[in-house]
């Protein structure tokens, strides 16, 4: 029998909605502390219970068994609870219900570059975040070269990371976090850094990590990642665990899924403050989907736009604007009524317009929009990033590969073949 | 059976501290002190100048305003060495006061991101305030020369009211970050509770001022004792008023072992509220 590493049994966790984004004020608690008592005496007397509906599972009842020396992956959708259950593998914060076992020195890698400084210099940077990664001082001294061997930095080791390009700064921190030498490692889509090369490399020290005999979990979008990397693997959907089992069929299932219908994703925007515009007309809703009415929209979907406006009289020349940018605001996409031209000359006060792209085609990741309404040239509302939408891997090509988002943005589908072949 | 191994699972209640991990991350907190330092002075025209600068300041306009001006009695110690052995202690508070408060806060982004002791960083932010409180030591040590003041044997005491500064330091950095992670009031009452408490402490004026039946009641203030500890300690002049001293070692150690006690409470939640 093979030797177990980590043992997770009936693992849970609770969040109350919004717990992350609203503090509580001091005033609010003390309130809460006086009336406390007499709530609970009205609710015992009224015979109710306490509201639970703005409770959230973001795990629920999660049980595996990873064996010394596996590399699991564990993939999934946005929210599917994936990030929080490495956060309670490594202590970050502790489950509500069950419990998980760990044989070994553990040692996570949530996020490439945590807790640098942007003040010190790259080789303060190597020192303090070895040892907030649970490093010895001796440990990061004996390690130092290889560190800065595989970041490429030694020119600038004593200038502050505040200067350094972002693949540099990228480099550094997973050459950090590369080297620590925990028994169990977590990772979590740390390979979405730097440039093709760079992420080949880290790639390739990812399976040096996997051949020296150290349990990895490893989170992540990319598949091809996940397929290479992983033996094993589980996928998360809604806090539980949905497929486990060999790679290959975990990814495939996985792909497959995710092209299933959720609910719809609108948005209304009337009540946003952040416009600019002369408010004459306004742009009251949004609705993204693919052309056959699914949330999902993947790499291939042809996205469908509908936008609800407002205005108190018809809009003479309208026009409806929307720009699709992704994460680091490069503009991908402009969809603008004016250069088709197929808008009428005149739309009526209250209603909705929409607009069908071709299939996308861009890589995985996230995008956002900015709308816009002119009417007769004049801008009538303008509101940015009026929302965004997840742009889900599609296996186009049929080999489970696809480019990540940080390296490029278009997708083509092609075909490779040698020339002068006679046997065609 | 692996030497290392870990359960985790939900703890309710009251948490033990755990020493042996905080002792086998005692390089994080030397780097994290080492850290916060570094960055204080970086991109500062005057670096650490500004060390000595902010209690010699205070020292002046406290001698000027209440040494000159009000006459305020100085148990018979000129008055600027009087203020600016009080404002020793008190800066190292003042800054854990501050810094402490707000290092758990400040650190969010690590907080939700890696898993260390989460009393390093408060206590860390209390050892980087200590470089502030040594290079001022020597400024004192100047000024005592100068005004021809030398400690007696008293003065092997000091590194004992050195502790219960630091004690006093780390129990108000303990309570406040905790409740500044949940609360986040506390962060701009810190500005308004830092000048309050500087009031209700015998920097400015001597605890000799107190009526006697109310001096255990003022001990209750942990800097009291620390404040007139140092007095006793260095310019040996006055008598070292015991119940008050007494009084304040005893509430510095309650607030102490509460605030270990509560931040240990709360740490679990930290990483989801932050």
């Amino acid at each position: 029998m093979s030797e177990i590493a980590v043992n997770v049994e009936g693992l849970s966790k609770q969040y109350r909605i919004g717990e992350r984004n609203s503090y509580p004020m001091f005033r609010e608690a003390l309130i809460k502390a006086v009336s406390a008592p007499f709530k609970k005496l009205r609710f015992k007397l009224a015979g109710k219970q306490v509201s639970k509906t703005d409770l959230i599972w973001a795990l629920k009842d999660v049980s595996f068994k990873v064996d010394k020396g596996e590399i699991v992956g564990i993939i999934g959708r946005n929210g599917a609870g994936k990030s929080t259950l490495l956060k309670i593998l490594s202590g970050i914060t502790e489950p509500t219900v069950g419990y998980a076992d760990i044989y070994g020195r553990i040692g996570s890698l949530l996020e490439v570059g945590t807790g640098f400084h942007m003040e010190l210099t790259g080789r303060e940077n190597i020192f303090m975040n070895g040892a907030l990664l649970g490093m010895r001082r001796h440990e990061i001294k004996k390690k130092f070269d290889e560190i800065v061997d595989f970041s490429e930095v030694e020119a600038f080791l004593d200038t502050p990371v505040k200067r350094y390009s972002s693949g540099m700064y990228m480099r550094l921190a997973f050459a950090v976090a590369a080297h620590l030498e925990p028994e169990i490692m977590l990772v979590d889509e740390v390979l979405a850094v730097g440039d093709a090369v760079f992420q080949k490399k880290c790639l390739g020290k990812m399976g040096n990590i996997a051949k020296q005999g150290r349990t990895v979990l490893f989170v992540s979008h990319n598949m091809a990642a996940v397929r290479s990397l992983c033996t094993q693997a589980y996928s998360l959907d809604a806090g539980k665990i949905l497929y486990h089992g060999a790679t290959h069929d975990v990814v495939d299932h996985y792909l497959k899924s995710v092209k299933s219908p959720k609910r719809l994703k609108h948005y209304t925007l009337d009540q946003r403050q952040d416009r600019l515009g002369d408010g004459s007309a306004k742009i009251v809703s949004l609705k993204i989907e693919d052309e056959n009415g699914d949330e999902i929209i993947n790499s291939s979907s042809r996205l469908k736009l509908t936008i609800g406006y407002r205005s108190e009289k018809p809009i003479l020349h309208p026009q409806f604007s929307a720009t699709i940018y992704d994460f680091s605001d490069i503009g991908l996409i402009s969809l603008h009524s004016e250069r088709t031209n197929d808008l009428p000359e005149v739309l009526p006060p209250e209603g909705q317009v929409t607009c069908v792209t071709e299939p996308l085609y861009i890589t995985p990741g996230r995008c956002f929009i900015n709308l816009a309404l002119l009417k007769g040239g004049m801008r009538a509302d303008y509101i940015e990033h009026a929302a965004y939408f997840d742009v889900e891997a599609h296996d186009i090509y049929g080999s489970g590969k696809l480019p990540e988002r940080n390296w490029v943005v278009c997708l083509r589908k092609y075909t490779w073949s040698t020339v002068g072949n006679k046997s065609e | 059976m692996d030497s290392s191994f870990v359960r985790r699972q939900a703890r309710h209640g009251w948490v033990a501290i755990d020493f042996t991990e905080l002792w086998r991350y005692r390089e994080l907190l030397y780097f994290q002190a080492i850290r916060d330092i570094k960055v204080r002075y970086k991109q500062t025209f005057l670096g650490a100048l500004w060390a000595i600068l902010q209690p010699v300041m205070t020292m002046i306009v406290f001698s000027f305003f209440f040494g000159k001006l009000a006459k305020v009695p100085s148990d018979g110690i000129p008055y600027p060495v009087f203020a600016f052995c009080a404002l020793l202690p008190w800066q190292l508070f003042a800054y854990a006061l501050t810094y402490s408060s707000n290092s758990l806060v400040d650190n969010a982004n690590v907080l939700s991101k890696v898993y260390f002791p989460r009393l390093i960083l408060p206590i860390a932010a209390v050892m980087a305030g200590l470089v502030d409180f040594l290079i001022a030591f020597f400024v004192l040590a100047g000024m005592m020369f100068y005004y021809g003041i030398f400690p007696g044997w008293a003065l092997i005491t000091l590194p004992l009211f050195t502790l219960l500064a630091i004690a006093a330091a780390l129990s108000v950095g303990f309570w406040l970050s905790a409740l500044n992670v949940k609360y986040r009031d506390i962060r701009y009452t810190l500005p308004f509770l830092s000048q309050l408490w500087l009031f209700i402490t015998p920097v400015a004026y001597s605890s000799s001022l107190v009526p006697e039946k109310w001096k255990a009641v003022y001990g209750i203030n942990p800097m009291v004792g620390v404040v007139e500890g140092f007095r006793w300690a260095l310019l040996g002049k006055s008598t070292l008023p015991w119940s008050m001293l007494i009084v304040s070692v005893i509430a510095t150690a309650l607030l102490l072992v509460g605030g270990l006690l509560y931040f240990r409470r709360m740490e679990k939640s930290f990483a989801d509220i932050v």
